[in-house]
């Protein structure tokens, strides 16, 4: 190795040894798991990333970012080591889990005159928030015995306006079966899709941030949450104050949804785990 | 019945109510002994301002045996920081509680410089057990003269677990001029399976081939 | 085949642990704390639990008692390693409902003899 990088200045190569004390590192702080079969990609994002960094070897990119305070470099790796599109109905098992499960149990600690809130965080442009909506109309019977509410909050207040203005390009929407599209869709200039009136009306957006202590109090009576693929890009702290914000925005009983590689396990122990058929869910324990 | 419009939603339905009374230090203080679980949360998340609640949240923390209470606690002792907060919570892991001792320790790994005053002396505790839950502190620590502890412990330490425990941390941040003294171990704990596999370990992972 | 969740924070513990097990023919996952663990114990069936007490986020004492308390994994037998030796410590395992308590540095028989013993393993 040392002769190779005389030869060749420019790191081209991680070795095993290295690889697992990265696989273990990620692990440990994140929660995911590296297959082998991902070295390839694995690889790949790291050494960009030492080299970016200015560091000729693994051993003292790891070192600094280890001991870094600000925790910067770790999350610019988890940046690059995860994809996040959102697009209508991503994640679909989740949805499904909420109309067959989640939904149908809050159902029966309610009484006469009570509502469902659920909370989509982050908005970002709209596609979660609009989702969860679209879903209930078409595959929640419980929707015509009670009423919903639907808030959805961001801290860019740019993605609020075009949450608010609702016009999708067809990628974002393409996972739509074709009767949902036309349903709720008209096709408008420059081959995109502008969400109807009802479902625009149906969900408010809010601005927000999660680790401002004044903004987030009062969140507060949520049975459902969804916050999928955000907390893994805060730092340590931050995600654990996010947890607290949504422990205590939740009535006793109600429902968090997380992201597909995201796991409390890294950031709290406030709430219980609940496997159902299609989706595993945190649950702010029965008072 | 169905999907609620806009504007007719309060973000907030049941707010402004008993939470807004009393919210200042004395008050939050106060509410700290509440009998009612939530009160007592609420009073220790609104605290986390308050750089004096130090002494009123180790406190409360002693007896409170609620775990969503107790994590507000921690948090907000997080927050406010500083020295009272490290030397309030190193008693803690001495303590039977295991939750207490691993919510302590995990405040702890987030206060380098207070935790670099008295890592030494937590290291030389008498307890095998406290010294072991210095050596998790480090795990998580970010300061760059965690090796330089840890290797410390290898040289000194003559309690298994405790060398084990820095052993594994080792595997991570370990540094080539360690060998020697990963490698002493084998000597010194001849028949020590585990404690031989984890120095193999440390050793290939620090020269990373 | 068989399979055995390691659950400890320490990377060396589980990687030993982990051939310790495969030698036995099982198979093992890994998990580093006690939320981890029932977050894991939910999505596959596992015979044995092998835990660790102390852990960040949840220990290794409540999280048998989670155990005890979920229907899925009721049943699942649970071994505790620990550092510590006293007595008290022991009790308090069986108390949450361990099956068995034993102290490190395990000794490689008596882990694997009672681990194929609690997960039901015939040889």
């Amino acid at each position: 190795m040392q002769t190779t990088h005389k030869s060749n200045p420019k790191l081209d190569e991680i070795t095993d040894a290295e690889f697992e004390r990265f696989k273990e590192y990620f692990y440990r702080k994140t929660g995911i798991q590296f297959e082998n079969s991902k070295r390839y990609f694995v690889d790949k994002r790291l050494l960009q990333r030492i080299h970016s960094t200015g560091h000729d070897s693994f051993r003292s990119y790891f070192t600094t970012m280890r001991y870094q305070a600000s925790g910067e470099e770790l999350q610019e790796l988890i940046n690059i080591m995860t994809v996040n599109e959102t697009y209508f109905f991503r994640e679909e098992y989740q949805f499904e889990c909420m109309v067959e499960n989640a939904l149908n149990e809050i159902m029966r600690h309610k009484k006469p005159g009570e509502e469902i809130r659920i909370w989509s965080v982050p908005s970002s442009s709209g596609e979660e928030p609009y989702s969860i909506a679209i879903y209930l109309l078409e595959h929640w019977a419980g929707i015509d015995k009670i009423d919903l509410e639907i808030i959805s909050s961001d801290i860019d207040s740019k993605m609020l306006d075009r949450c608010r203005r609702g016009v999708y390009s067809k990628r974002s929407v393409q996972h739509l079966p074709n009767k949902l599209l036309e349903r709720y869709f008209t096709p408008v200039a420059g081959n995109s899709y502008k969400i109807c009136q009802d479902l625009l009306d149906s969900v408010s957006f809010t601005q927000i941030n999660l680790s401002d202590a004044a903004q987030t109090r009062s969140y507060r009576n949520f049975d459902l949450i969804f916050c999928r693929n955000l907390l893994i890009y805060f730092d340590d702290a931050s995600r654990r104050q996010a947890a607290e914000v949504f422990y205590d925005a939740m009535n006793p009983g109600g429902f968090i949804f997380l992201g597909h590689s995201e796991s409390m396990s890294r950031i709290s122990s406030l709430f219980k785990v609940r496997k159902f058929a299609k989706a595993m869910v945190y649950q702010k324990p029965q008072a | 019945m169905g999907l609620k419009k806009e504007r007719k939603i309060d973000i907030s339905p049941a707010e402004k109510s008993s939470r807004s009374s009393g919210r200042n230090f004395e008050g939050l203080s106060q509410q700290l002994q509440s009998a009612t679980s939530s009160e007592r949360r609420w009073a220790a998340r609104d605290l986390a301002i308050y750089p004096d609640a130090v002494e009123p949240l180790l406190h409360a923390l002693r007896s409170e045996t609620e775990h969503p209470v107790a994590i507000a606690i921690f948090d907000s002792l997080r927050q406010i920081g500083g020295e009272t907060v490290v030397n309030g919570l190193l008693p803690l892991l001495s303590v039977e509680d295991a939750f207490k001792r691993n919510a302590a320790i995990e405040v702890l790994q987030e206060m380098p410089e207070g935790v670099a005053l008295h890592i030494i002396e937590l290291l030389n505790d008498r307890d095998s057990d406290v010294r072991i839950f210095a050596i998790d502190i480090l795990q998580q620590l970010a300061h760059p003269q965690t090796p330089e502890w840890l290797l410390s412990v290898l040289k000194d330490e003559t309690h298994i677990n405790v060398i084990a425990t820095a052993v594994d941390r080792l595997a991570e941040v370990g540094t080539q001029e360690m060998i020697p003294e990963l490698k002493a171990l084998k000597l010194r704990f001849p028949n020590e399976p585990y404690l031989d596999f984890a120095v193999q370990t440390a050793i290939r992972r620090i020269k990373g081939d | 085949m068989k399979t055995i969740l390691i659950v400890d924070d320490a990377v060396t513990v589980r990687m030993y642990h982990r051939q310790l097990m495969e030698d036995l023919g099982f198979a093992v996952e890994e998990a580093v704390n006690g939320v981890e663990a029932l977050e894991k114990g939910l999505q596959h069936a596992f015979d044995l639990f092998l835990v660790d007490v102390n852990m960040p986020k949840m220990d290794g004492y409540r999280l048998v008692q989670e155990m005890r308390r979920i229907p899925e994994l009721q049943a699942v037998p649970v071994i505790m390693i620990s550092t510590e030796e006293s007595e008290l410590d022991k009790e308090k395992a069986y108390l949450a409902g361990a099956n068995f308590y034993v102290v490190k540095p395990a000794k490689v028989d008596e882990l694997q003899t009672y681990a194929m013993l609690l997960a039901g393993k015939v040889t």
